[in-house]
């Protein structure tokens, strides 16, 4: 049976488990909701502050609320011991890999369509640069958090105090991934220069990593 | 040495097996090869080694030393079609109904055919229509549609950890029945189970572990010394 196949079936089941459980979806909108809320209420900014310093926060504030899926991911295949059943199976290890990082990038991109209106009222947000350019920066960037997130979430499955172990190991990894994220989302907002640069780096990263994650996940998925 | 139950080719083979958590030995040396086409009750105290061995055999841990051939090969993930296994959780999703449960993992045995998962649900006397979710399962519905789920694919060679465990006698009973049925196919079946009772008329060998070791293989006598008594339980606690 082929990769594709499998990540597709796996996939499906992800989004039917979720669609009738919302546990991923509704705690990551309450704590991204809670994010803006908040930064708002400490902040008050200007219009042109906003542009400033939105691409820091929008990225910190999906940046949490995906770690609370990403802890989500493999829960529901520990939960009966159900990963066993997969590893048993003649199933393409990466195709379980593929199909939970393709899911975790749906969940993340649904709560960024939903918090982007919130964020440009909150904060009186207009973009002077291209719009097309925010988006491209927020597939790459989400699919860099999800990737990792995935991948790092599936290594500390095993480990007893895994909703801690992921962030700290995802976050150092992120860095330059944010990084890009924060300053490309300023650059598009303020109409500051370009963000050609950031865009491309981040391109490089996913790809860099898809495939160190693809390499290894067989290794992680066996691990004792 | 290697203990060899039959002439025939063997389905399973076991050279000097060990397996350490840590320090602790859970598996010590063993060394044994069985037949195919039999059905084998694997019976111990608890700590014995009995669901690490079954762990072991299906692929889902590495042995410390030694090797595991299965069906002629080194590596389970080669002959992993032809391989059910039921382990001590029910390995499903409770968010999913039992045809949805076994519809995903006839998937990942390639096969599409929805017709195979419902007759899966007959055998073990589940109703395939039941949209109930299997998080609503009575204990018994769940260990019967797990067992489903590990023969989906018509597998040569089946390991159940405790497929009894938690389940009323009379469903139990009927379980071992569906598994002399499966073994009578030609399947060959390895029960890790407490209830050794309950696989008194069905069993082929009852293979006894303790600290890690085979200590005992009792074959079932032929049909005519059966009559006698069994002496492949005694002793064994029930």
């Amino acid at each position: 049976m082929s990769t594709l196949t499998v990540t597709r079936a796996t996939l499906l089941k992800d989004l039917r488990m979720e669609w009738r459980s919302k546990d991923a979806i509704n705690s990551m909108l309450f704590f991204a909701l809670l994010v803006v809320v908040i930064f708002s209420f400490a902040f008050n900014p200007t219009a042109e502050e906003s542009r400033m310093i939105a691409g820091g926060l929008i990225w910190v504030a999906f940046l949490f609320a995906a770690v609370v899926a990403l802890n989500q991911t493999w829960a529901r295949e520990l939960r009966n011991q159900v990963l066993d059943a997969y590893r048993v199976s003649p199933a393409p290890p990466n195709a379980l890999f593929l199909a939970k990082a393709i899911g975790n990038f749906l969940f993340v991109v649904v709560l960024e369509c939903l918090m982007t209106p919130l964020f440009v009222i909150f904060y009186e947000l207009r973009s002077i640069g291209p719009v097309w350019q925010l988006i491209v920066v927020a597939l790459l960037g989400t699919w860099a958090l999800v990737v990792n997130g995935t991948f790092f979430a599936a290594l500390s499955i095993r480990t007893r105090s895994r909703e801690i172990m992921l962030p700290l190991i995802l976050f150092p990894i992120s860095i330059p991934a944010l990084l890009a994220m924060v300053d490309a989302t300023t650059t598009i907002l303020t109409g500051d220069g370009t963000p050609d640069f950031w865009i491309k780096l981040l391109a490089v990263y996913d790809i860099v990593f898809t495939a160190i994650c693809l390499m290894l996940f067989e290794t992680v998925l066996n691990a004792e | 040495m290697i203990a060899t139950a039959s002439s025939t080719p063997p389905v399973i083979v076991l050279e000097n097996l060990v397996k350490f958590f840590g320090r602790f030995a859970a598996l010590r040396a063993i060394s044994a090869s069985f037949a195919p086409g039999r059905l084998y009750v694997v019976l111990g105290d608890n700590g014995a080694g009995k669901s690490t061995l079954l762990r072991v055999v299906a692929g889902l841990m590495e042995p410390s030393h030694g090797n595991c051939t299965l069906l002629g090969a080194k590596k389970v993930r080669e002959v992993a079609h032809r391989v059910g296994y039921m382990g001590h959780a029910p390995l499903l999703y409770d968010e999913l109904s039992g045809m949805e449960n076994l519809r995903y993992f006839a998937g990942l045995y390639g096969i599409h055919d929805d017709e195979v998962s419902r007759n899966a649900m007959r055998t073990v006397g589940l109703d395939p229509d039941l949209t109930r979710r299997v998080g609503q399962y009575s204990q018994g519905m769940r260990q019967r549609l797990s067992l489903a789920r590990a023969v989906l694919h018509d597998p040569e060679l089946i390991l159940l950890d405790e497929p009894f465990s938690n389940v009323d006698v009379h469903s139990a009973g009927d379980m071992a029945a569906v598994l002399g049925r499966v073994r009578d196919q030609g399947k060959t079946i390895f029960v890790v189970t407490h209830q050794a009772a309950l696989m008194e008329g069905v069993a082929d060998e009852f293979v006894h572990l303790a600290a890690g070791q085979i200590v005992d293989r009792q074959p079932r006598p032929s049909q005519e010394t059966a009559g006698t008594g069994h002496p492949g339980l005694a002793g064994v606690a029930p």
